[in-house]
């Protein structure tokens, strides 16, 4: 084992070593297969994500590359979540283009590429990988949204998601240089040592703008422009990828900047989150009750519940974070079993069902999958006891925990908001009669919605108890507490 | 002596969960075609399910211990953080229990002919429902109470959206965003008291509350946000309006549902979380309890008077009798607090019973309307003995449960303050008022229409459904003992344990 201790960082970040070589060893392999290839290339990403996923699991922890890549239990907690997520994303993917007759093996090594990014910002330890990993994300989703390029409004989410994507990338990067330019460090830690003292107006403006960029990310109200668009126009796949992953990604590193580098200065970005955490659950729950489209309608939703992760986050506690990490995972699990179930639903004549309206009657045609999207629309909507409720449930609890409890109480009012718009779905399954003719549905996307079903109920029964231990644990010593 | 079965408490709560799953299963096994024979399946299939349930909470009355204030047949497992999954029943929950077990194979008898499609749906929600509204009573564990008390909206919501009347969708969203709203204030206190106390058993906390009270300001929030819960549930003046449409559009079984249970969650809340937890802010709110409840008592009568839909004047006056119920809550006397439970008991068999008559004529000819009935009594005799018999209930006669209900409320709320029971007393007219003029123009006078002579008497099914409740309400109405010997171990210690932090 030379070479490890020539490079000893490389045992800590073996999870990112392992993604983006196999990355670029499968773009190799691929351009010599070709399109037809993409089966057993996607069998090699998915491969290559749980490999990786292992090795999060068992790679030791600790900071290195000089401070700027840190390795902790919130990063090995985020990246076995997202690179399973990352997996069953994949399998969607297959399936869907498979059956548009469009393979492109570019498919899984963005989804990998992307992934890689998501890892390097939840590990992130200084603005340099801060925005390395940020955009490395960001410019694979780009692609991955418009990838249906023969697609007018694939091509426009993409086009649309990438310049305003890029303008945020701009505010982001001005307030990072901001930040250097008057703490004197790209090290978070070293930014916290000259905060603590010296929180001058510079700072403030820098954290802001970072703040700003970072909730573009995860389409914070009123950065959320983009989302409907980009949800209704990019590939399902990917909007079941870019739905989850990557917000859950930028949240931590959100939480990272946050509680590492102005760990002193919360009063200064707690009144930001919680502007941001009101309007996001305001403008999602008031914005959702008008949309036809149902992939409108859950970039709607995931609005207001980024207004809920923001609240986590604003808790500034440790048990805020814990509250963050399994906010997400139950979070993910409803929104790729919501996307999936939309993939399954088709009609007669091949046509995929993207309509609100379209899913009526759906209780009486195919009950099984009925069933299941209404366990997962209620579990989104936050009721008992579903995966969606726990999750309120530890965002709540460490909202009030935190004391910010009125604001706990608008979200939970808030939610009441959201609640019609998935009961306008339940209504429309349950009560209404049939208007299209359903289709056979597609075996993985079938399967993925019912195993996210079970996971929001009864799974998660015994995903909270060890869920709850493992986020516990990630979170001890997290940032500078 | 009956063998003690482990777990007891676990089985009864979740044996119809139980049945739903066996519907679910035989239907998935069967072929498309076989729609007559799955319906008739999943209808016998309930009918066992609730049955056995019935006789499982009878061995769970027996073995009760009636002279023990705490919980019983406790079950308690560690679950995740701070939340365990804890059941046990007192003096006051098993009764809650044993009316929902005892209405449940009615309502499912009920629907046997007038439930005509997705009968298995049907059944399944109806065996949903019962676990729920079960767990409710039995759970100890504040986050389990929250998701049985929660999840229940779920199949309600179902039922009345898909086997109600005309307007049955907008009836389905108020009731859900209606309770749901109400319900995510109690959320947020119940997180509270989570983080501030550690714990989330119900035990536990009344415990801690005890000992250390909270200021009067904390109290005062979480009180609220627990009355703004349960007073939607219950439902109290002025925000009943949920509970007209919800009945009118509902299934007859549905209606049953809610009256005869769904309505207790909100006594049962009250009585389990506001006064023991939170007493000074009790008292402190007492007063506008009390202003409610009789408004709620005086005001909704009046209302029912001039309905002219059947099913809406019974749910006003379910509005009515359930404003005693709170005034004997909030009395905070053993008085006042028995009676309330009595009439809970007593009002889920009476309007229950009630919303079956009426659902035997809407059966018949498809109309609500007081209107288009009268001179029943020369056509259906034995009918217009159950339903004169179940009015006189309702209006409080001496002889029948409701009586006992209202005297021991008003007994109780007299303790508290003369003008309360003084007002309350002339609930008790205007209900005779209502309930007689209904009786009058339905069933009394000559028969005005001919279509009202298609359809024979009741028949031995629905005679059947009745026998039960007859009995029951006669039995409680003459030996109240039935009742009180189970609650009064248990109100006693909650009584006791109230007037003591208000220093009374």
């Amino acid at each position: 084992m030379d070479f490890a201790m020539d490079f000893p960082a490389l045992n800590e970040a073996l999870p990112e070593t392992i993604l983006g070589l196999s990355a670029l060893f499968i773009l190799v392999f691929g351009s010599f297969r070709g399109d037809k290839g993409m089966t057993s290339i996607s069998a090699l990403c998915g491969a290559a994500l749980i490999g990786a996923a292992f090795a999060a699991a068992w790679s030791p922890l600790g900071i290195v590359f000089s401070g700027s890549f840190v390795s902790d239990g919130v990063s090995v907690f985020a990246k076995v979540a997202m690179y399973i997520a990352a997996a069953f994303v994949i399998v969607l993917g297959q399936g869907y283009f498979d059956r548009l007759n469009s393979r492109r093996f570019e498919f899984p090594i963005l989804v990998l590429l992307a992934t890689l990014g998501m890892s390097v910002m939840v590990s992130a330890g200084d603005l340099i990988s801060l925005y390395v990993g940020l955009e490395l994300q960001s410019l694979a989703l780009y692609v991955l949204a418009a990838f249906r390029r023969d697609d007018a409004k694939s091509s426009e989410a993409g086009l649309k998601y990438f310049v305003l994507g890029a303008l945020a990338s701009g505010l982001l990067l001005y307030g990072a240089s901001l930040v250097y330019g008057f703490a004197g460090s790209m090290n978070f830690v070293e930014i916290a040592k000259s905060a603590e003292t010296n929180m001058n107006v510079g700072l403030i403006f820098g954290l802001v703008f970072v703040i700003s960029g970072l909730a573009f990310k995860v389409s914070a109200a009123p950065f959320h422009m983009w989302t409907p668009d980009v949800y209704e126009g990019a590939p399902t796949p990917v909007v079941a990828f870019a739905a989850g992953a990557p917000k859950f990604a930028a949240m931590v590193l959100l939480a990272r900047v946050l509680e590492t580098a102005f760990i002193h200065n919360i009063d200064q970005w707690r009144q930001v989150l919680l502007v941001l955490s009101v309007l996001s659950f305001v403008v999602g729950g008031l914005g959702g009750l008008m949309q036809k489209d149902f992939k409108r309608l859950l970039a709607y939703s995931s609005i207001s519940n980024m207004g809920y992760a923001l609240l986590a986050v604003a808790a500034g506690t440790v048990v805020g974070i814990q509250a963050l990490l399994m906010f997400f995972v139950l979070y993910m699990v409803d929104t790729l079993g919501l996307f999936a179930a939309q993939m399954s639903l088709n009609r007669k004549d091949g046509e995929s069902i993207t309509r609100i309206d379209q899913f009526a009657g759906l209780a009486k045609v195919n009950m099984p999958m009925a069933i299941a999207i209404t366990m997962l629309a209620l579990s989104v909507l936050g009721m008992p006891p579903f995966g969606g409720f726990w999750s309120k449930y530890f965002v709540f609890g460490a909202a009030i925990a935190g004391g910010l409890w009125w604001f706990a109480a608008a979200g939970l009012v808030a939610s009441v908001i959201a609640a019609f718009y998935y009961l306008r779905l339940i209504k429309l399954m349950w009560f209404d009669a049939p208007v299209v003719d359903f289709g056979k549905a597609p075996a993985e996307a079938k399967w993925i919605a019912f195993t996210s079903a079970a996971f929001s109920f009864p799974g998660v029964i015994v995903f909270l108890i060890f869920g709850f231990g493992l986020a516990a644990n990630a979170v001890i010593g997290f940032g500078g507490q | 002596m009956l063998p003690a079965i482990p777990n007891l408490l676990s089985i009864v709560t979740f044996a119809p969960l139980f049945g739903a799953a066996v519907i679910m299963i035989l239907r998935a096994l069967s072929r498309r075609d076989d729609e007559a024979v799955i319906s008739r399946n999943a209808k016998w299939i309930s009918l066992w399910t609730t049955l056995v349930t019935l006789a499982l909470s009878v061995v769970l009355l027996l073995q009760f211990d009636g002279h023990n204030p705490g919980y019983q047949f406790v079950e308690h497992y560690q679950w995740f953080g701070p939340i365990s999954y804890h059941m046990g029943v007192d003096g006051i929950s098993i009764l809650f229990v044993a009316l929902t077990v005892f209405l449940m194979p009615l309502c499912i008898a009920a629907s046997w002919t007038s439930i005509s499609h997705r009968v298995t749906e049907y059944m399944v929600a109806f065996l949903l429902l019962e676990t729920l509204v079960i767990g409710v009573f039995t759970s100890l564990d504040i986050f389990l109470f929250y998701i049985f008390f929660e999840g229940g909206l779920v199949p309600m919501f179902l039922i009345i959206g898909i086997w109600g009347g005309k307007d049955r969708v907008y009836a389905a969203y108020k009731f859900f965003l209606y309770t749901l709203l109400g319900s995510v204030l109690m959320l947020a206190a119940m997180l509270y008291l989570v983080t501030t106390l550690g714990t989330a058993s119900i035990p536990e906390m009344t415990r801690l509350l005890t000992e250390r009270p909270f200021g009067l300001d904390v109290q005062g929030f979480l009180w609220f946000a627990f009355f703004a819960s349960f007073a939607v549930k219950m439902p109290m003046w002025p925000v009943h309006t949920w509970l007209p449409d919800a009945h009118v559009q509902a299934p007859t079984a549905g209606s049953v549902m809610l009256a005869g249970i769904l309505l207790k969650l909100g006594g049962y809340g009250f009585i389990r979380f506001n006064l023991p937890m939170f007493p000074d802010a009790s008292e402190m709110f007492a007063p506008l309890v009390m202003a409610l409840s009789v408004i709620a008592v005086v005001y909704t009568s009046l209302v029912a008077f001039r309905q002219t839909d059947i099913k809406k004047l019974i749910a006003y006056s379910s509005v009515a009798h359930m404003g005693f119920v709170t005034m004997g809550i909030f009395a905070g006397n053993a008085l006042g607090v028995q009676g309330a439970i009595y009439q809970m008991i007593s009002h889920g068999l009476i309007s229950g019973a009630l919303f079956l008559c009426v659902g035997v004529i809407y059966d018949r000819w498809h109309t609500r309307e007081i209107a288009f009935y009268g001179g029943l009594t020369k056509l259906m005799p034995h009918f217009a003995f159950v339903f004169l018999l179940f009015t006189m209930a309702n209006v409080g006669l001496p002889g029948t449960s409701g009586f006992v209900g209202e005297i021991t409320t008003m007994a109780g709320a007299y303790d508290w303050g003369t003008w309360v029971a003084l007002v309350a007393a002339s609930g008790v007219i205007f209900s005779a008022v209502y309930a007689l003029t209904l009786y009058k123009r339905v069933m009394f006078g000559v028969v005005t229409n001919d279509e009202l002579k298609k359809y024979p008497d009741i028949n031995l099914r629905e005679i059947a459904i009745f026998t039960p409740l007859i009995i029951g309400t006669i039995l409680l109405g003459v030996y109240p003992a039935f009742v009180f010997d189970f609650t009064t171990a248990s109100v006693d210690g909650l009584v006791n344990a109230y007037q003591a932090a208000i220093g009374g």
